[in-house]
This record gives structure tokens, sequence and C-alpha cells, in this order.
């Protein structure tokens, strides 16, 4: 092993005099499908060109460590082929830390079907200018246990920085994503917390979904809490068709048909069109092919976040979205931070016209927490800012866990 | 300075080659054969392509597109021991099973005399119940092929079918990449040997593989001939509807991966020919992780409009983010595309 290491480093002092990154690249994805159970792989320092997806598979407890994420570079900017930078399956107690991905042609780093996934001291990033051309996703675990993101970056994406998707046990913390179209994303996926984070600048900064069609049909039991969205006004530039192309520019954190999902402690500053939406999935007008699916949010908390915007409160919302424009005809520069759908069935409501508990959106000590309830089940005419009947709360969710899981 | 640097390096070169390589590769070569000789597959001048005794050449219905490569399949099981059929899966093979398949390129489609280029051989072997894929890379002067985890790659220049010059940067898949098509829940699995794709004569006999194989001892549990499923051939119209050939097509290029429990699940599109609901197909759905892939059109299939389509994008683009399948493809496969074209557009 130490052997190898060695090697590989001397054979950087000559990359420019001969040896090639072709070399380079086929020596880590050798030792990718060598690699033992408990070894690490090195990446050395310096600028890496990777022209194919890197990939491992059925491994155990294998680390992928670089030099630190300001030494280690790998490029895919001339990649040729495979559909992300690096790609783990079916794999076991796998850690990557202290490197940096870039420019790949699609996702940064795909992890499937893997049980105990660490992301830790990684970016991943897209170079260029915000582009639909760039990836979807930087950090992708997806059909993951145990996934722990920590101390990372994310920029670039043309989807989310970091998704987590139809994954149960999540932690994701200390992380940063910045001028990806979602900041960070849950979607379809069980106990996550999502906590200290930093997403701003994107076009939402944090979202949690439950999307149809999907094998892991429901997410829920999600918290977010301490974090800092602030703001996400960046231009949506997700490619036409994706479900995040339809986040308005200015959302901090959007819930789009979860349930169980607890926001509470952030900071959500300058988001300029919606500081918390709540939405059905009927909101996105698509069609649902899928019998099992769940469409609406249900038992939301949204308690102790702080929210400010502009000069006290005002703050143009986008007028690039249908919602938005309708949000400035109707509220001009001050608009409500707190944005709930209302699309409801009948028997949601009890006798008073209130959501069962069951059904629940609740608010409570939220700073400027204003709220605006759309209504929208038929049109957007009755759309109101009575808090009557949200004003609840709702049992605390458990914490994610790594370990047990 | 310039010249003692280099050599410097072309003996660092030498030590990694002479200290490392062969350290980590002794590890694989222990196991597995370095070279494809060692096998003995072959009878007779290797590459003739001919099976030695034991060794069963074997054609399928719907061959996967691998950018024009022509494909030698065949198989051997050990002596005394074998397949039992199975309608919908792969049939269960003995231990010790190894699927032999090559890839080569005619130097000029029209004229098979002027010759071929043989690029890869892919050993496909179960063992202790698991099966493993070993890419072998054949020489220039195409006397062996050698093992090669990490894949490789070659510059291949042709004449196809249509008397067009072709050139191409072959790919071979590293073993992870094997996997990635050969994968079903979680595990390596060959994809070919099944009822549908093996129901056919081979070459210019008129018998059928399945019934020579049984003859041969070397398949148990074949039912009568009516009652074994059989998939069209996406490039004989004789062999059934376009939407029958299209879902062939779609099975044995997508399904592999796009099915249940294959690894394109996340994606909730199922291509495979057991899926019988649209909606999985990708019939008004809306993309789930396909980024750029989506190409700005809003369903997997529009009924009707192929060049609405997401799927129809996928199978024409050529950029690494966005193309399908992944892997195994830099060239747009025109008749594929056109019949897929064919069947979203008569759909309603």
């Amino acid at each position: 092993m130490k052997l190898l290491i060695l090697s590989i480093l001397l054979s950087l002092s000559c990359l420019t005099a001969g040896l090639s990154q072709a070399d380079f690249e086929k020596r880590i994805q050798t030792e990718l499908i060598m690699v033992e159970t408990g070894d690490v792989v090195e990446l050395p320092p310096g600028t890496f060109m990777i022209s194919g997806s890197l990939l491992m598979d059925g491994k155990k407890n294998v680390t992928i460590k670089g030099a630190g994420r300001e030494k280690t570079y790998l490029s895919f900017s001339d990649q040729q082929r495979g559909a992300e930078g690096i790609k783990i399956t079916n794999s076991e107690n796998i850690t990557l830390e202290d490197f940096t991905i870039q420019d790949t042609k699609g996702d940064c780093i795909k992890v499937q079907d893997t049980k105990g996934i660490t992301f830790r001291n990684v970016r991943a990033e897209w170079t260029g200018k915000a582009s639909k051309k760039n990836g979807a996703y930087g950090l992708y675990p997806v059909q993951c246990e145990a996934v722990l993101i920590e101390g990372c970056e994310a920029i670039g994406a043309s989807d989310a920085g970091i998704y987590v998707g139809q994954s149960h046990q999540i932690v994701v913390r200390k992380s940063r994503a910045y001028r990806n179209v979602a900041g960070i994303e849950i979607e379809n996926s069980t106990m996550a917390d999502v906590y200290e984070n930093v997403a701003e600048g994107n076009t939402g900064g944090i979202l949690v979904f439950d999307l149809p069609g999907l094998i892991k049909k429901k997410g829920g039991n999600v918290r977010v809490f301490n974090n800092i969205v602030s703001a996400n006004n960046y231009k949506n530039f997700a490619p036409k068709g994706n479900t995040v192309g339809q986040v308005a520019p200015g959302t901090g954190i959007l819930i789009l048909a979860a349930s169980d999902v607890e926001i509470f402690d952030n900071q959500i500053i300058d988001n300029k069109t919606v500081g918390t939406g709540i939405l059905s999935y009927f909101f996105t007008e698509k069609p649902i092919e899928d019998e099992d699916y769940y469409p609406y949010p249900a038992r939301i908390s949204i308690h102790d976040n702080v929210y400010e915007k502009g000069d006290n409160g005002k703050m143009q919302p986008t007028w690039k979205h249908k919602v938005g424009f309708w949000l400035y005809l109707k509220f001009g520069r001050k608009v409500p931070n707190i944005l709930y759908d209302g699309i409801v069935e009948d028997d949601f409501l009890d006798t008073n016209g209130h959501l069962k508990p069951e059904y629940q959106i609740c608010l409570k000590n939220n700073t400027n927490g204003t709220f605006l309830n759309l209504n929208a089940r038929e049109d957007l005419k009755s759309f109101n800012t009575d808090v009557t009947g949200f004003e609840c709360e709702q049992p605390a969710l458990k914490p994610a866990d790594l370990v047990n899981n | 300075m310039k010249i003692f640097k280099s050599i410097t390096c072309l003996l660092f070169g030498l030590l990694m080659v002479s200290l490392v390589a062969p350290n980590r590769k002794t590890e694989l070569t222990d196991k597995y054969p370095a070279v494809l000789s060692d096998y003995g597959f072959f009878a007779g001048e290797m590459a003739a392509l001919q099976p030695a005794e034991g060794v069963l050449p074997y054609e399928v219905n719907a061959a996967l597109f691998s950018d024009y490569a022509y494909k030698s399949r065949m198989i051997r099981m050990p002596e005394d021991a074998m397949a039992t059929y199975q309608a919908e899966t792969v049939f269960d093979l003995p231990e010790g099973t190894e699927l032999i398949k090559t890839f080569y390129y005619p130097i000029d489609a029209k004229k098979p005399g002027k010759g071929r280029i043989i690029v890869e051989t892919r050993v496909l072997k179960k063992e202790k119940g698991k099966w493993i894929g070993l890419p072998y890379i054949w020489n220039e002067t195409q006397t062996e092929a050698f093992l090669e985890v990490a894949g490789g790659s070659r510059e291949i220049k042709w004449k196809d079918e249509h008397g067009k010059k072709q050139t191409l940067t072959y790919q071979v898949p590293n073993m992870v990449q094997c996997k990635s098509c050969h994968s079903h829940a979680a595990e390596m699995v060959p994809i070919g040997i099944t009822a549908r794709q093996l129901n056919r004569s081979i070459g210019k006999a008129d018998s059928n593989q399945l019934t020579k194989w049984q003859q041969n001892a070397l398949l148990q549990g074949l039912p009568a001939p009516e009652n074994i499923p059989r998939m069209a051939s996406w490039e004989n119209p004789e062999s059934g509807t376009v939407a029958d050939r299209a879902r062939a097509y779609l099975d044995s290029n997508c399904g592999h991966c796009h099915n249940p429990k294959g690894p394109a699940n996340t994606s909730g599109m199922y291509l495979d020919i057991a899926t019988s609901n649209p909606a999985q197909w990708g019939v008004h759905k809306a993309p789930i992780a396909a980024g750029k892939g989506a190409g700005g059109r809003l369903f997997g299939i529009v009924p009707g409009q192929p060049n609405a389509s997401i799927l129809t994008y996928r199978m024409e683009s050529t950029d690494p983010g966005e193309m399908m399948p992944e892997l195994g493809r830099q060239l747009i496969h025109k008749e594929g595309l056109d019949l897929v074209k064919a069947w979203i557009k008569e759909m309603e």
C-alpha cells in the first residue's frame, strides 16, 4: 500500500515530463477496483484531469482521501465518458474526504445502494458560469442508509448541490451550498437532520420534497434546524422539465408534498419571494401517474425561526416566476414570509374548517413569521393571511441516528 | 536536465511497473488467467474465433447496441453440468459456467474477406455462486488478449455496411463498468441467457438453438416450443409489430438497468419487457434526476411526439452527461432510434 502511494507521488513529479494523466487515471481506477477492506485510497495533492467516471463497487470500510480540499483537485472538464465523476455502488462504510471534484459532465459524486457513506470536507463544483449545462447534482447519495455529509461545499449544480434521495438516516451538517438551483435537497427520504449549514445564493436554499413514481414512495421525519438560509435569489438555471425548474428565485425553504417535517431555529434572511413555502404536488401542475403517491404536505411544524428581509421586511419578489409576480401584484414589496398553498381535500378539515391534527401545518414563535394561505384549491381569489387554525404545535420529531439505523 | 528528468521518470515508471503493478496484479492473476489463451476457448488460431470442444456458440434475438461492434457469443459449462430453464429470468447456470463475448469490427463490412479487428473479449464466469466479469484486450497482432481490470481504449477505423468510413475510440469497460450493466438486486448477473433471447435458430440452421442445447444435454426443463416466450428481433420487421420490436430493443438496450431491481430504479423508469404500465415506460412521466439529460422536454414519452420525448433525446445525445445508455455507446444508433421514434409516433 505504502509503496503504491509512494509510486503515485513519484509519478506526479513526472507528469509534466512524460507520464500522462491517463496513466494516473488508470492507476486510480485500478486501485478502486482492487482495494481491499479497510484500505485507504490516497489522492495526492495536485490537479488531475480525469476523462471518464471513476467507479467503485461492492467494497467495505474503504476511505478515499485527498490531501485537502484546496490541494487535491479532480477535474472532469474534459470528461469523455460516464455520467458522473465518481460513482460508488453496493458498498458499506465508505468515506470520501479532503478533495475537490470539478466540472463533471453529469453528477459529481453519486453513491447508490450503500450502507454507511460519509462525505467529509469534499467540495463539488462547477467552476464556470451558472448554466443548465452543468451537471444535476454535486453530492448525490441515493438509496443509501446512514448518510453523513459534513464540512462539504457544493457550487453550481443545475439541480441540487447536495441532494439526498430515497435514503434513510441522514445527517447533513456544517456544509455550504452556493449558487445551485437547489442548495440542499432531501427527497423521498426518511429520518433526516439538516443543521448548521449555510445555503446562500441559490435559487432555493433548502428543499424537502416527496415526488411520485419512485421506489421509495414516502419521505418523512425531516428536521431542518440552525441553518442560515440567506439571499437565495439566484436565477433558476435548471434545465426545463426538471421539478426544481419550477422553484421561484428567492425561495428560502420549500416543502413539497412531504410529511412530518420540522423547520426550526433557522435564520431565513433576504430570500425575496418566499421565506418558507409549503406546497402540495398539485401546485406543480404536473400529472400524477402513481396511485400510491400522497401529494399533500402533512404534519409540518415551523417554529422559532427568524425571518428578515431587505429594508424592514420589504423586498421585491421575483417577476420571473408566475407566483412571484402574482405576489408582487397583491403585496408589492411586502410579501408574507411563510406561504402555504392551502390545497386540501374536504375530509382534511374539521367542522371549524381547520386542518385535522393528522394534516396540520403548525406555525409557532417565528420572528416575522407573517403568513399567507393561498387557498388555491380552485383559484387564487380567496387567499388570506389568517393564521387561525395554524397556531398549533406538533410533537418534536426524532433525531436521525447514523449508528443504530 | 530535461533528459535527466525524463530518464528519472522512466526509471520511476519502471519501478512502478516492476514492483507495484505486478504485486497488485498478482492477486488477480493468481485467481484468473492473465491471458485469454489460457482458457482454451478457441480451437486453432485464436483470431479465427472458432470454438474449442465443449464451447458452444449462441445468438440472441435482440442484441445490445455497442457502437456498431460485431459480437461473437459462446458459452462453456463444466462437463456433465447443465443449465436449468427459466421462463422469465436468466437460466440457472451451473457453477463454473463461462460466457465468452468477443467484440470486433470488420475492416470492410461489405467485404468480409478483408478481415477484422478484434478488440476485446469479456469473460463472465460463475464462481462460488457469484459472477465476475473479466475484460481481455486483444493485441495488435491478434494473437493474444490480456486481462485489463481498468479497461482501455483503442482507435478503430472501419467501413460500415453502407460503405461509409467510420472511426471511433473504442472503450473497453473496466471491471466495475461490467457490473453497472450486469447488475440485478446489486448482484452481478448475465443478461442474454434468457428464454426470450435464445429462442431462435442459430446461423443458417433451421433448428432452434434451445432444442440443440437440450439435445446436447446442456439444458433441462425446456417446455414445448409453443410455450417458450420469444422476443422480437428489433432489426427484423417480420419478427413482430413496431411496438414488439421497440419494446425488445428497449429491453435489451435499457432494461438491464431500467427495471425494478436494476441500478436505474432510482429514476422510476422501467424499460424491461416485463413492465406493462406505460407510465413506468415514461409516458407522461416527469424526470427525476435527468438534469440536462431532459433536453428541455417535459416527459419521458409524449405519445405521438417522439421529438418531444426525453427518451429519444437521450438516445440522440452523445454528451456523457445526457446520453443513454450511459456506457458502451459513443455513436448514435440511428436504426434503433428510428424504431423507437416510430413506436412513440404511433402511440395514442
